[in-house]
């Protein structure tokens, strides 16, 4: 297992999400290393996209949505009484399953986040900066000022990783990025990941098993036990979990037998 | 052996195709009877009116003489009066939109609220007159003024301001806001920067709906006390007025030839000034559209 002596961004503490009375996860502990790549995968249903909501309190934007335990980043409980949902958002980005550009030119779509957070430097060179960081500016230099809906689906969801890193996060969560792209857009992102990890923490929900092991360092398996909530199977290094799981469920998972 | 046999494969599809034409030709039927009434109104008008629309139609004052009878009291009327309803209603309507759908928790307060909306959509028009007499003229003194005028028909198109840009604003995807939300923005930039924008032509197809609405009506305006005889232009908003509908009824009312073809004179006149507030709505949401790439 992933020990607390490691260098912890976020760390989960007896985590459980409720939809109303029902609890989608229960009972998550763990913790997610600095400028590492962490996935979360599992079977359609299991809650791991309902764990990484509850990361940057997405999850409040849901009426009937209630989270127990802590989860602490950067060592501060983000659900103590005192905290703005909002700040936490700006630090701990996300990008989305489907690629939800908004209906802006591409320069905008960047200058957004900046622009509301009260940015007031160069805007032209951040979104530059975004661009490339994002592995995008090439194709686009061009054409700053077309919509950000004309791109295709890879490149919009290339645009969305720049729009978060236009606000410079510490942490960013995929919530299955690539599950509405294709294997060549899908491998455009995966290779982007791999760049990121350098100066973010990544956090990355899945349910493509060949994904989580060729992109992530650490992978937590999350399934849902016989009350159909959601837990913790098993946590380790992505290699271990892949090559010598300890649980049958995540050995059963991970060589197809289920989910 | 196949699941369907051939033969009843070919029979049935004939049957479905009969039923497609049938159906085609009936919507092409609804559609061709609602263009038909439309012409032969607006044949009708025109037939009797034009000859009467002059540019001293349009300067004059009424008179007791049909053919020295003019409209221009009662174009400048409606347009005040319209204008000051059209801009109530729709800052009025629009935040009670981005309210219930944005800020209110959803409960049986919210879906008794909207009840009452939908049923405030309902109520006839001269009520709204009643309730502006009593409000507007009596209670808050404004008298019989352009003023009270337009706040009454703002009253009467509220509710079809409120739900059309309900209906907009619940058609922006939620995607959208969980993208905003995700960079660290507040509710208030999420609804201002990204819900409104999206939404607004939809809104505006709803306030050229309640303009038109407010333009045509005449009862609660002849309830609340606005005059049928107006020899002056109003000239503020506590002025006395008369609107394009009211003269034309006065007019359609008199025995006199003259003063029948006045009133179709007047109703050309309306029809333009509805299509101009319409094609001004038009020209802003197309602008709208353009400037900001939605």
């Amino acid at each position: 297992m992933v020990t607390t002596e490691k260098n912890l961004i976020i760390e989960t503490k007896n985590v459980s999400v409720f939809y109303g009375d029902t609890p989608a996860v229960s009972g998550i502990s763990l913790g997610i290393e600095r400028e590492k790549i962490t996935a979360l995968i599992g079977p359609s249903g299991c809650g791991k996209t309902t764990l990484l909501r509850s990361f940057n309190r997405m999850n409040d934007l849901i009426p009937i949505a209630r989270t127990s335990g802590e989860i602490l980043f950067e060592g501060h409980n983000i659900y103590a009484e005192n905290v703005d949902p909002t700040e936490i958002r700006y630090r701990i980005g996300m990008v989305f399953q489907r690629p939800n550009p908004f209906p802006k030119s591409i320069y905008d779509n960047i200058a957004f986040g900046p622009r509301i957070n009260g940015f007031s430097g160069n805007m032209d060179e951040l979104v530059e900066k975004s661009l490339i960081g994002a592995a995008l500016w090439d194709e686009v230099k061009d054409r700053l000022r077309t919509s950000g809906l004309e791109l295709s689906g890879g490149q919009q969801q290339r645009l969305c990783i720049a729009r978060t890193l236009a606000v410079e996060p510490t942490v960013i969560l995929m919530d299955e990025p690539c599950s509405a792209l294709d294997p060549i857009a899908t491998l455009a992102i995966e290779e982007l990941m791999r760049d990121l990890s350098k100066q973010y923490s990544i956090v990355i929900v899945t349910h493509n098993m060949q994904q989580a092991a060729r992109v992530s360092d650490y992978t937590a398996f999350i399934t849902q036990d016989e009350r159909r909530i959601g837990e913790l199977v098993e946590y380790d290094d992505t290699r271990q979990i892949f090559t010598n799981p300890t649980d049958e469920r995540t050995e059963a998972y991970i060589t197809g037998r289920f989910g | 052996m196949a699941l369907i046999t051939e033969v009843a494969f070919h029979a049935h599809m004939r049957k479905r195709k009969i039923r497609g034409y049938v159906f085609y030709a009936l919507c092409l039927t609804a559609v061709a009877l609602g263009l038909v009434m439309l012409a032969a109104l607006l044949y009708n008008v025109l037939s009797e009116g034009l000859s009467r629309l002059s540019w001293d139609f349009i300067t004059n004052f009424p008179s007791r003489f049909p053919e020295r009878a003019g409209i221009h009291a009662a174009i400048l009327g409606s347009i005040y009066v319209v204008s000051i309803a059209g801009l109530v209603a729709f800052s009025l309507g629009v935040g009670a939109a981005i309210y219930l759908e944005e800020y209110a928790q959803k409960g049986t307060f919210a879906s008794f609220i909207q009840l009452n909306i939908a049923n405030l959509a309902g109520v006839p028009s001269i009520v709204y007159g009643i309730l502006g007499l009593e409000i507007f003229v009596r209670i808050m003194e404004l008298g019989k003024s352009v003023i009270a005028g337009g706040l009454t028909l703002a009253l009467l198109v509220l509710p079809i301001v409120i739900i059309a840009s309900q209906e907009a604003i619940r058609a922006v995807p939620p995607s959208l806001k969980e993208g905003g939300f995700a960079l660290g923005a507040t509710k208030w930039q999420v609804v201002r920067r990204l819900v409104l924008p999206y939404a607004f032509p939809g809104i505006l197809t709803g306030a050229i709906l309640a303009v038109s609405r407010a333009v045509g009506e005449t009862a609660p305006l002849i309830v609340m006390g606005a005059l049928t005889f107006v020899p002056f232009a109003p000239d503020g908003p506590m002025s006395r007025f008369t609107v394009l509908p009211i003269q034309i009824f006065n007019w359609v009312s008199r025995p006199q030839e003259g003063f029948h073809v006045a009133a179709a004179a007047g109703i050309i006149v309306l029809l333009v000034v509805l299509l101009t507030m319409n094609a001004f709505a038009v020209f802003l949401r197309h602008k709208f559209q353009k400037g900001t790439q939605w």
